[in-house]
């Protein structure tokens, strides 16, 4: 039986569809990656300042993550849905979208993070002269970093899977090759699509868990040659309770 | 914007209520569908998680299923069920949302039998309680909170799914808001999207209402 005929008979595994098919999944794969990099991006750059308003100002802080959750409360194909009309069938209604998502876990596991900064650090830095930028970003942010990027890296996950739903107003990077897969029937390029999804998604979890331990060489340095008097920061991911988006 | 104009006056349209693609069939479906899969994966997931919580093991199986759950689009799960032999429908759907429904409720119950204070389980042992007296009489109640959070969170993602499955030819008030892509109703559109936004919410809070009445020790729960 020659394997050129697995397009016809419509397999789910078919050695043709990628030959025939290479630029088509190339650009949706490109298309997956850019939507995920460029709203997870934003997602930490609006994030941040929103963690250190929530640690500032307790009352902001339960307004801020109260409605960050009931946000991720909102399924997605609503979310994309209500955005629609006001952004159009575009990438931005998708980035948009995945950002809100992303705003959840990320203030969350930032706060988080930041909080657990040991008092007799701050207060050694102060003592030292620092003024509070430099206390920030060169104390306070480090220390925070295993629980800031617990929280990347969740947030990262959950926009590459959520990503497949922008395919409702056309820009789903492989979520498209899915979703006209139910029209067509084709299973070969469902497959394709679903199995790189979650290999894309396995993927950047250890590029971002790599970046990590690049950042954080005392976390690996074993007790000895730890600079700084470090406790350990919430590595796992924090409670993000309500839990819905898919 | 009159989007929001236009969505209101479909809302306000008695027509687009009745009949079998009106709101109240598609909300009927919706609630049904969300029902019926939260207690399915509430009967499969809990005497497991509560069986392993008790002996103490399997604790990295209970966590890690929550974390690959979230690597795994829900979208393709259905659009690949719908293609397999099941074929699009009810069963693909519910198949699906009971799939991507069983780990929040797996993992938090298996996190609320291990948060159980040991001392506590000790004591009820020796005063001369059996296994399942245990697990039933003291770890159970202890959990409580926990088990509550992982049903919640159950339930708010049944819905978010289930609008989904309007995709694959489910039914659900997703529907609304697809038929109002083919139209290219904006109005429908957004007063599709307001609808299930507003069910998710409305579950979200109907739950955290039960929690605050039932609950006595603060709630802190795992993610999905």
């Amino acid at each position: 039986m020659a394997s050129g005929d697995c397009l016809k008979r419509n397999s789910w595994i078919c050695g043709k569809y990628f030959d025939e098919y290479s630029g088509e999944i190339t650009d949706a794969l490109r298309e997956h990656v850019y939507l995920t990099v460029v709203s997870v991006a934003i997602g930490v750059l609006v994030a941040f300042p929103m963690a250190l308003a929530a640690r500032r100002w307790r009352p902001a802080g339960s307004v801020l993550l109260g409605s960050t959750t009931i946000l991720y409360t909102i399924p997605s194909l609503a979310m994309f849905a209500i955005l629609q009309p006001f952004t159009g069938l575009t990438e931005t209604t998708v980035i948009i979208g995945l950002v809100l998502y992303s705003l959840t876990i990320l203030v969350r596991n930032m706060l988080a993070g930041l909080r657990a900064v040991p008092p007799d650090v701050v207060e050694a830095a102060k003592g030292m002269g620092y003024g509070p930028g430099r206390l920030l970003f060169q104390v306070e942010l480090p220390l925070a970093l295993p629980a800031i990027m617990a929280g990347v890296r969740v947030a990262t996950v959950s926009t590459v899977a959520l990503t497949t739903v922008g395919a409702i107003v056309g820009s789903g990077g492989l979520g498209n090759l899915i979703y006209s897969g139910i029209d067509t029937l084709f299973k070969a390029q469902v497959l394709t699509a679903s199995v790189l999804c979650v290999a894309l998604a396995i993927v950047a979890d250890l590029l971002l868990l790599g970046v990590q331990r690049l950042l954080t060489p005392w976390e690996r340095a074993g007790g000895r040659k730890r600079r700084l008097p470090y406790v350990s920061a919430p590595t796992a991911e924090v409670d993000t309770r309500a839990g819905a988006a898919a | 914007m009159n989007v929001l104009g236009d969505a209101w006056d479909w809302l306000a349209d008695g027509a687009n209520w009745s009949g079998e693609s009106g709101v109240w069939n598609r909300l009927t479906e919706h609630v049904l569908l969300t029902v019926v899969c939260v207690l399915i994966s509430v009967a499969i997931a809990l005497p497991i998680a509560l069986w392993l919580g008790h002996l103490g093991r399997g604790g990295a199986l209970a966590i890690n299923i929550s974390n690959i759950g979230r690597a795994i689009p829900t979208f393709a799960v259905l659009v690949l069920l719908g293609l397999s032999p099941i074929g699009m429908g009810d069963t693909a759907t519910i198949i699906a949302l009971v799939l991507f429904a069983i780990p929040p409720v797996l993992t938090n119950a298996y996190v609320g039998m291990r948060g159980v204070d040991r001392d506590v389980v000790e004591a009820s042992r020796g005063m001369g309680m059996t296994g399942g007296q245990m697990l039933l009489r003291v770890e159970l109640p202890l959990a409580l909170p926990l088990i509550m959070t992982g049903i919640r969170t159950c339930a708010v993602q049944v819905v978010a799914t289930a609008t989904l499955a309007a995709l694959v030819a489910g039914g659900g008030l997703g529907r609304i808001v697809t038929a109002g892509f083919d139209l290219q109703d904006n109005g429908q559109v957004v007063a599709g999207a307001i609808l299930v936004a507003a069910l998710a919410l409305v579950v979200e809070g109907l739950f955290a209402l039960v929690q605050r009445f039932t609950a006595r020790t603060p709630r802190g729960g795992v993610t999905s």
